[in-house]
């Protein structure tokens, strides 16, 4: 059984909760008071990842950090079908891998501006922010064109993949930071077309979509 | 920009106000904040303890500590801060909750505290689920200190707590204690015939801004304070989007202002008493 070392309201940990929903996997949690106890710096969870970061799984003894390497992971080894994670496909592995990192630049954007203005984390706000705004143009750019090639989602496949789940929760969370996300109309599409994957669940601060429009 | 305008509300200068959780107090570094539109600088070192000091004036700021919250008057208190007597008893857990800064009046954190309606929509799967959308009708009255009092309250809940394994009828009691505090009692969901006791200290940093300081008395019973914390900031989160986006951000004191449905008697009574109590600091005043 994997157990995840889990913070309701980090978006790093709700994207494995909703792989692993997708994915059908069963798992427990171990609620880490991350805010204010700041138990992810204690010496308890340091001997489990001396980063001191969440989210970390520990699947029958195999401990794994960072997010976007759980995901890699879950993937791989559960998924029976073979499409959030293609491994028979360079060109498609690339682009996940790209669009990994480009996650993590999310991370370090629009989440710090969430910390920042919900829990009182000292980041240059107005920079965080700007960071964010710059990532999500070339997201939205990324995803019009995509659409107009009849492309739904982030990497050139008919099918989401780990880098769609990777990616989407510190957007749908941007206005917490004071990011709006109106001059983004491709990435609100492709939000709302995650929300209608199968087996999507929601965080605090992310809802469900609305009933499907007409084609 | 209506943030810059100072509070001249009594009753909320000579009050006590949380202004910070006590454990993210650091020697290192002080911590800067801001109550009633008055920026504050908080430092604590082992020394002199914890020192509160207005950014405009450089005058030193009253502050206590207590309930594991730094706490602040910025004119002369009236009163003490209030008592729980459930902080008193041996087997309950007394936490902070994790202090969450909101985009949004504080009175209107307070008025969606005490609603119930919302439940099955925004805390769905949690604290309430279609089709169990009805709020029966309550009971709300003043008490002889002069708090806003809501009993009666029922309702269908799924998950009504962490240590919840079924949805069952939740028993509520509300009580506006101040202007900007108030508290929860709830069934516990083992020991049904006591309650477990959340106050909302409520921070009004300016007149749109606010940060809610939750204080969560639980019986120890089957449960951690990380399940508590984990469960309350489950919740508040789920609440906070919805605050951010209520327009106007301060809160319409004004009867005509916005329609109440039945389900909203302690709103409506909380709008009325704050006028009554010449509360307009987070408001928009009723037109005479």
């Amino acid at each position: 059984m994997i157990t995840l070392y889990d913070y309701e309201l980090s978006g790093n940990c709700y994207k494995l909760r909703l792989l692993m929903s997708i994915l059908g996997i069963d798992y427990k949690t171990v609620p880490v008071d991350f805010y204010p106890g700041r138990e992810h710096k204690s010496d308890w969870f340091l001997r489990l990842n001396p980063l001191g970061q969440l989210p970390v799984i520990d699947d029958d003894g195999f401990v794994l950090r960072d997010a976007q390497a759980i995901l890699v992971y879950l993937a791989s080894k559960y998924d029976a079908s073979g499409t959030w994670y293609p491994r028979d496909n360079p060109e498609l592995l690339g682009q996940i891998s790209q669009w990994l990192a480009f996650a993590d630049g999310i991370t370090s954007t629009s989440s710090a501006a969430r910390l920042h203005d919900g829990m009182f984390y000292d980041f240059d706000i107005e920079t965080v922010r700007a960071g964010a705004h710059r990532l999500f143009r070339i997201l939205d750019e990324h995803l019009w064109f995509g659409e107009q090639e009849g492309r739904d989602w982030l990497c050139s496949a008919d099918h989401p993949t780990i880098a769609d789940i990777a990616c989407f929760p510190y957007i749908m969370l941007s206005e917490e930071g004071g990011i709006s996300r109106q001059d983004y109309p491709a990435i609100r599409r492709w939000c709302d077309r995650v929300k209608r994957i199968k087996g999507f669940v929601v965080m605090s601060g992310v809802f469900p979509a609305g009933p499907a429009k007409a084609a | 920009m209506p943030e810059t305008i100072p509070c001249s509300d009594r009753v909320l200068l000579n009050d006590w106000h949380v202004v910070a959780d006590r454990s993210m107090l650091s020697p290192h570094a002080p911590i800067f904040t801001r109550l009633l539109g008055v920026d504050l600088r908080i430092d604590s070192s082992d020394r002199h303890g914890t020192q509160l000091v207005r950014a405009d004036t450089g005058e030193t700021v009253k502050t206590v500590t207590k309930y594991g919250f730094v706490w602040a008057c910025l004119g002369t208190p009236e009163r003490d801060i209030l008592y729980i007597p459930q902080a008193d008893e041996p087997d309950r857990y007394l936490v902070t909750g994790g202090s969450i800064a909101v985009k949004v009046s504080g009175l209107r954190a307070v008025e969606n505290f005490l609603d119930m309606g919302h439940f099955p929509f925004v805390h769905t799967g949690w604290l309430g689920d279609e089709p169990h959308t009805e709020v029966a009708p309550y009971r709300v009255e003043l008490t002889e200190d002069g708090e806003v009092l809501a009993t009666d309250c029922k309702f269908y809940q799924p998950v009504a707590s962490p240590t919840a394994t079924e949805g069952f009828i939740v028993d509520y009691v509300y009580k506006v204690i101040r202007p900007y505090t108030v508290a929860l009692y709830k069934s516990n969901p083992i020991q049904k015939e006591r309650l477990d006791v959340i106050t909302l200290f409520v921070q009004p940093v300016d007149e749109e801004n606010c940060v809610a300081h939750p204080f969560l008395c639980y019986l120890r019973e089957g449960i951690d304070e990380a399940s508590i914390r984990s469960f309350m900031q489950l919740i508040f989160a789920q609440d906070k989007p919805i605050l951010e986006n209520q327009m106007p951000k301060r809160l319409p004191l004004d009867p005509r202002a916005e329609t109440p449905i039945r389900a909203d008697a302690v709103s409506v009574y909380y709008r009325r008493w704050l006028r009554d109590r010449a509360v307009t600091y987070g408001a928009i005043p009723a037109r005479p």
